[in-house]
């Protein structure tokens, strides 16, 4: 039994050397973020690789010095892009899915293959289109485009949310039409307060979609600085006549939006997890 | 197979089994799914054709009331005591007619050529300042036609919809039949009908943002819209086929871009998925590990990795392993030559592929890390008591274990990674660039070469054919996946 126990520390010893070994390889980028946002001299290229002296003026100047790149203005952009697509997706989300899951009528079928196909052409394929689209409605470079089509194109991803909906039990449904209770009033009083994982991932994944999306963002505000979201400013921060005056401040601007995002994961994590591995968790 | 045997059999004979089913019913599930697109097809046609006839047959068999109601739509429904359904009816008539006479046909007149009169300057005699004469812009006309297209489709359906309401009107009160009343038809809305509430919205948001713009990208494949024609000032118009054929090789460059990329698109997304799966589940293994302390404290490490936006990491990866970053500073102050990490072709795939690990590996370990937990005990003991290693057990028990639970995940993964743009978009946008490529660079995906054909040479049209090619790969790979996996037939078991 003692050579048992030996063996096993061993094997642990490892497992615990490698696991030391990766968490160094997987926080060096981030500490390395955290350490140049507080890097007193300019520049991305620095012959050191520690910093010579630290600050926090790159922080305090990403708040003051606002006439080019207004960082604040554009956290206010993004949280209020982020609530309202939160709002708006997590329904449409949330009715397709029911829709598809519970009701039956003719074309239902049709309706969710035309989804499912929509949903393999690649996003940015038309991306021009909808620019022009919404040039000609008049929302051009407004707020309210991207929060149409974050939560059109969050709408589309429907399968998820169907999939939880499919695995509580019809019998419910039954006994409360038997009651006389109409489908809207199923929707909203008996099946979304138990659906609370979904409607939490559904949440989740589409508020977060604003942050980090930069691409549609970039196409739709063009040169508009002032109606930026934190993506685009941040990664117009490195493009090469910025860098050099910009780079400390945009790591400090990163760590500033990482952190309520890496917030809201931990502590949202395991609805994270449930939403994506669905019901294949169950076996 | 029945379900008994299923449960007898270990895992891992098990997943066997499945792959052996999925390899065997490959053929027969290629040819269902073609079948069922022509049934599905077929079905359209014949839902049309069945709808013209009775539109056809009601014209005949209706009275005067109801003939009426073809042109003036609303009309038998007003009549018969329907006045706000028939007045809504009307309402549509009136409003599409407006549509098409001040704005639809402007632009629908002109689809056939796209236009032929380019903007040109010229001075005005009076006032001596450059005008522009009023030109056609090829771009607003198909993109407007496009649009007016889909108002006329739903135009035909809504006037379909008030014959029938007009004839089944007539039909009811020939019966002596009482009409629904509209209130009732409203309220109909939040339950029997409550489907149609809740999809309108959605559809219509799908219709303007998704599809209008799809058609518009799908027709520009068979346009000369690239740099240059740029209307308003050079007008493009239909070329037919030739963008296809310039990519599947009449046009040189071009096809040896798209065939150079599809290949390494396919190796970025094979080794991109399956490295981090088997990666990922070797993290997770090791700290759930019986034994190991501080799980919650490790996951935590990891989990961080993953909630920092991927713009910001990535970018800063870009930055660690640029020619002079910090990366290629230690190796020179240890005496090492520089390494050309992302700026040289085969260093720069291999980068690409390293760096993903670290923004896979943790999301991976996430994912697995509860499954690996709900692997029954008993399997593992009964592997120690056999004598089994720690690699014979995570490769017989473990793996397929997983791997059974997972596939679905895996393959919308793999999918994903075929269409990954951030990664190598903010890691290396393509670059390095490379000569003998069209506007592309060593470690572009297709989306990526997609994203800089429309974004930054205005390539339009070779764009849009990219498009079309990629969505048909990813539509090929997970159709046949979808109509294999057993979710999409167990559907209705669950309720």
């Amino acid at each position: 039994m003692a050579s048992y126990k030996r063996t096993q520390q061993l094997s642990n010893g490892v497992v615990y050397a490698i696991l030391s070994i990766m968490s160094v390889v997987w926080l060096i980028p981030i500490a390395w973020l955290i350490l140049r946002s507080f890097q007193a001299e300019k520049g991305a290229w620095i012959t050191t690789v520690l910093p010579q002296g630290y600050t926090v003026s790159n922080y305090v100047r990403l708040f003051t010095e606002t006439t080019q790149f207004n960082y604040p203005r554009w956290f206010g952009n993004t949280l209020m892009v982020a609530v309202f697509t939160c709002v708006i997706a997590t329904l449409l989300v949330l009715m397709i899915s029911y829709t598809f899951s519970r009701l039956r009528f003719k074309s239902r079928k049709a309706f969710m293959n035309v989804g499912l196909i929509l949903n393999m052409f690649p996003g940015f394929m038309t991306m021009i289109a909808v620019y022009h689209i919404l040039k000609a409605i008049g929302l051009y470079q407004s707020h309210i485009s991207l929060i149409l089509v974050y939560s059109t194109t969050a709408s589309l991803s429907y399968f998820i949310a169907k999939g939880f909906f499919d695995t509580i039990p019809k019998a419910m449904d039954e006994a409360a039409t038997i009651d006389g209770a109409t489908r809207s009033q199923i929707f909203w009083r008996i099946t979304l307060p138990i659906s609370k994982p979904i409607v939490i991932y559904t949440a989740l994944t589409s508020f977060l979609a604003p942050w980090v999306d930069f691409i549609f963002a970039s196409v739709i505000m063009k040169d508009n600085y002032d109606k930026y979201t934190l993506a685009v400013g941040l990664y117009r921060m490195l493009e090469r006549e910025n860098i050099y005056e910009y780079f400390t401040r945009f790591c400090a601007g990163a760590v500033l939006v990482s952190i309520p995002i890496t917030l809201l994961f931990i502590f949202f994590q395991r609805y994270y997890v449930e939403g994506v591995t669905g019901g294949s968790t169950k076996g | 197979m029945k379900e008994f045997d299923r449960h007898k059999m270990g895992p891992f004979r098990l997943f066997i089994h499945q792959v052996m089913q999925f390899i065997l019913h490959l053929p027969k599930n290629i040819v269902r799914l073609i079948v069922s697109i022509g049934k599905a097809l077929k079905k359209f046609a014949v839902f049309c054709w069945r709808g013209f006839v009775s539109f056809l047959s009601i014209f005949i068999k209706g009275d005067i009331i109801t003939k009426i109601s073809y042109p003036i739509m609303g009309f038998g429904c007003m009549l018969r005591g329907q006045l706000a359904k028939g007045l809504l009816y009307l309402g549509a008539e009136i409003g599409f007619i407006t549509f098409i006479t001040s704005f639809g046909w402007n632009y629908l007149k002109d689809i056939g050529t796209l236009g032929v009169n380019p903007e040109s300057e010229y001075i005005d005699e009076i006032t001596g300042i450059i005008m522009y004469r009023p030109a056609d812009n090829s771009m607003l006309i198909l993109l407007y036609s496009v649009f007016t297209l889909v108002v006329i489709l739903a135009f035909i359906a809504i006037w379909v919809m008030s014959i029938h309401a007009s004839y089944r009107a007539e039909i009811n009160k020939k019966q002596n039949i009482r009409l629904v009343p509209f209130r009732q038809e409203v309220r109909s809305l939040l339950d029997e009908r409550y489907h149609a509430t809740l999809l309108t919205g959605p559809t219509v948001m799908v219709f303007a943002f998704v599809i209008i713009p799809l058609l518009f990208m799908i027709l520009i494949a068979f346009t000369n819209y690239d740099a240059n024609h740029q209307p308003p000032g050079n007008l493009f118009t239909w070329v037919g086929f030739q963008n296809f054929r310039d990519v599947f090789g009449e046009n040189l460059t071009k096809s040896q871009t798209f065939f150079y990329l599809l290949k390494w698109d396919f190796v970025w997304a094979v080794s991109a998925t399956f490295l981090n799966y088997i990666l990922g589940m070797v993290l997770a293994l090791m700290i759930n590990k019986k034994g190991i302390k501080g799980k919650k404290v490790w996951r935590t490490i990891f989990v961080i990795t993953i909630a920092v936006p991927q713009f910001v990491s990535l970018l800063l990866m870009s930055r660690l392993f640029g020619d002079s970053g910090p990366v290629n500073i230690i190796l020179q102050n240890l005496g090492f030559n520089t390494v050309p990490f992302l700026t040289d072709g085969k260093t720069a795939r291999v980068m690409v592929i390293l760096i993903n690990l670290w923004v896979g590996i943790p999301y991976t370990m996430l994912i697995t890390s509860g499954i690996l937990m709900n692997i029954p005990a008993e399997l593992y003991e009964s592997a120690k008591i056999d004598g089994a290693g720690v690699v014979k057990t995570f490769m017989k028990i473990t793996l397929p274990y997983v791997l059974f639970v997972t596939t679905p995940y895996l393959i919308t993964q793999f999918v994903g990674n075929f269409n990954n743009f951030n990664v190598i978009y903010l890691l290396t946008q393509g670059d390095p660039k490379s000569v003998w490529l069209y506007q592309a660079g060593e470690t572009d995906l297709l989306v990526t070469w997609l994203y800089k054909l429309t974004v930054q040479y205005q390539d339009y049209n070779l764009a849009s054919v990219i498009g079309i090619l990629v969505f048909l790969v990813s539509a090929a790979m997970s159709l046949i996946v979808y109509n294999y996996s057993a979710a999409a037939k167990r559907e209705e078991e669950f309720q």
